[in-house]
């Protein structure tokens, strides 16, 4: 079986390395403050134990107030995972740091949540609508979207 | 006076014998090399993520038919399992073998079609794939007997399967993994050593290792490289546990060691399928499922081993009938992920080959 870490020890390791970077955490999952997403993204693959090497998906869910990414991070060497998540509260430009310079899978999955949710990611480097065309008008997977 | 010479545009697609689908490709060459190739998706998008959280669980299968439609059997399990996995209901033990039974026949049934369409694209016209289709009907006449369906079966439900296989069913399968062993080997000696598909295929769009891994790509792609992952050991779901299989992997990463994983993969198949078949237990195939489903509000990730790779359903639910989110983790479309810089430097010949090795199928690319 894989191993679901424990949030709690994620958290006491980031907490360690980028102080004030957790918001709050449940069984296997993390969520941490936006403006952390890389820095925490090169930290959980990078750190010797953790070594959180494949990104397995990279998803959005509209909760109306805020968006929610999440990141299913899988080592493939220990068996192990866990979910990172971070909350964007603001509507009008939702915007985070792109992690395809750590994983590289996170390219096509990046572009669809920019394409269905208008999420755009800061240093993506083809950030552009993957499955609907150039000019479509509003964010599908957005729950205020009306046909 | 100097030869001048520019680099030009071709497209490949969407509507082309080798892209498997509605896929395009836009390529830019330097004479017959390839310097750089954009992908563009989306001909097949109907939307299936927003369509499904206008409709119930149970109404949302026949969407998951619709992704791999070479493979709509293992579509329906994974998402079974997550909607099991999110609600907290109990598979009987008869119904997990059938799925077994059903997903590792699928899994044949899409392998062969992987690499009769990859010998197609290297130049075999229509002969090895032809044969396989010949095998794969076969399983399809199997499909039908229990679900009256060929293509989108819609046999695996929520807590089960729909219905009980009939009398005939078991002989027809006994007979079917008997002879199969020597198709595979028919197969074998017509393409295995073969000159021209060792030269069209060895050494060619190699993918290492850690890129592999860093791509996010799964199945038959991931284990080419040389990465034991398989879900079905890594993290079992269903009754596999209780079966002996290997995981078959390549070494280098090429066209061809994508083609043996499948080959393998078959064969492994045919030992899961025969220990299943020995295993299967009496009982009942359904487990009790409200009419109309509601899930404790949350959230749960199931994922299964598909043919083409880790097939996965992120579900959201806020307590109502229907889902608040639902996302597939595709694996065609992680698989393209390396596309273009596997494709970055070699010819357009060679493209086609490379593209056909990564086995996608544009239902779940665009969903």
């Amino acid at each position: 079986m894989t191993v679901e870490l424990l949030a709690t020890e994620i958290v006491s390791k980031l907490e360690a390395a980028l102080p004030g970077s957790t918001v709050e955490s449940s069984g296997y999952t993390v969520v941490i403050k936006d403006e952390f997403v890389l820095k925490a993204a090169n930290f959980l693959k990078n750190t010797a134990g953790l070594d959180l090497n494949y990104l397995n998906y990279l998803t959005a869910t509209d909760y109306t107030t805020y968006f929610e990414l999440v990141y299913d991070l899988v080592s493939l060497e220990h068996n192990h995972k866990m979910i990172l998540k971070t909350r964007l509260t603001n509507r009008e430009k939702p915007e985070v740091a792109s992690v395809v310079s750590i994983w590289k899978g996170a390219d096509f999955q990046e572009r669809e949540i920019y394409d269905l949710f208008g999420i755009s990611f800061t240093g993506h480097p083809n950030l552009k609508r993957i499955f609907l065309w150039e000019g479509f008008q509003g964010y599908p997977l957005r729950k205020d979207f009306k046909q | 006076m100097a030869l001048k010479t520019e680099t030009f545009l071709v497209n490949a697609g969407p509507q082309h014998p080798s892209t498997h689908g509605v896929f395009r490709m836009r390529f830019i060459l330097d004479g017959e090399v390839i310097q750089d190739v954009e992908p563009v998706f989306g001909y097949l998008h109907r939307g299936i993520e927003k369509l499904s959280e206008g409709l119930t669980y149970s109404q949302d299968m026949v969407f998951t038919d619709r992704l791999d439609y070479l493979a709509s059997m293992t579509n329906n399990q994974a998402y079974a399992v997550a909607v099991e996995k999110l609600a907290g209901i109990q598979v009987p033990e008869r119904a997990e073998y059938l799925r077994v039974i059903m997903a590792e026949l699928m899994r044949i049934s899409s392998h062969l079609m992987g690499v009769g369409f990859l010998t197609n694209d290297i130049g075999a016209f229509l002969t090895p794939l032809l044969y396989m289709y010949r095998e794969r009907e076969k399983i399809l006449d199997l499909f039908d007997m229990v679900c009256g369906q060929r293509l989108t079966y819609n046999y695996m439900r929520i807590g089960g399967v729909s219905q009980d296989i009939p009398e005939e069913f078991m002989p027809a399968l006994k007979k079917f993994i008997d002879t199969l062993p020597k198709f595979i080997e028919e197969y074998e000696q017509l393409l295995k050593t073969n000159e021209i598909l060792l030269i069209r295929t060895k050494n060619v769009g190699i993918l290492t290792k850690e890129a592999a891994i860093n791509y996010s790509t799964a199945g038959p792609v991931l284990r080419a490289s040389g990465v034991k992952w398989d879900i079905r050991k890594a993290d079992p779901y269903s009754v596999y546990s209780r079966f002996n299989f290997e995981i078959p992997t390549g070494t280098k990463g090429d066209v061809y060691d994508r083609y043996r994983v499948k080959i393998e993969e078959i064969n492994q198949s045919i030992e899961i399928i025969k220990q299943a078949m020995a295993q299967l237990p009496q009982g009942d195939i359904m487990a009790k499922v409200p009419r109309v489903l509601r899930p404790p509000k949350g959230e749960a990730y199931g994922h299964i081993e598909g043919p083409k790779g880790e097939l996965g359903f992120y579900l959201v639910s806020d307590g109502a009938t229907n889902p608040y989110r639902l996302h597939i983790r595709p694996p065609s479309l992680l698989n393209l992920s390396p596309l273009r810089e596997l494709v970055i430097g070699v010819k357009i010949a060679d493209a086609m080959a490379i593209f056909g090795s990564i086995d996608i199928c544009m239902g779940e690319v665009d969903r």
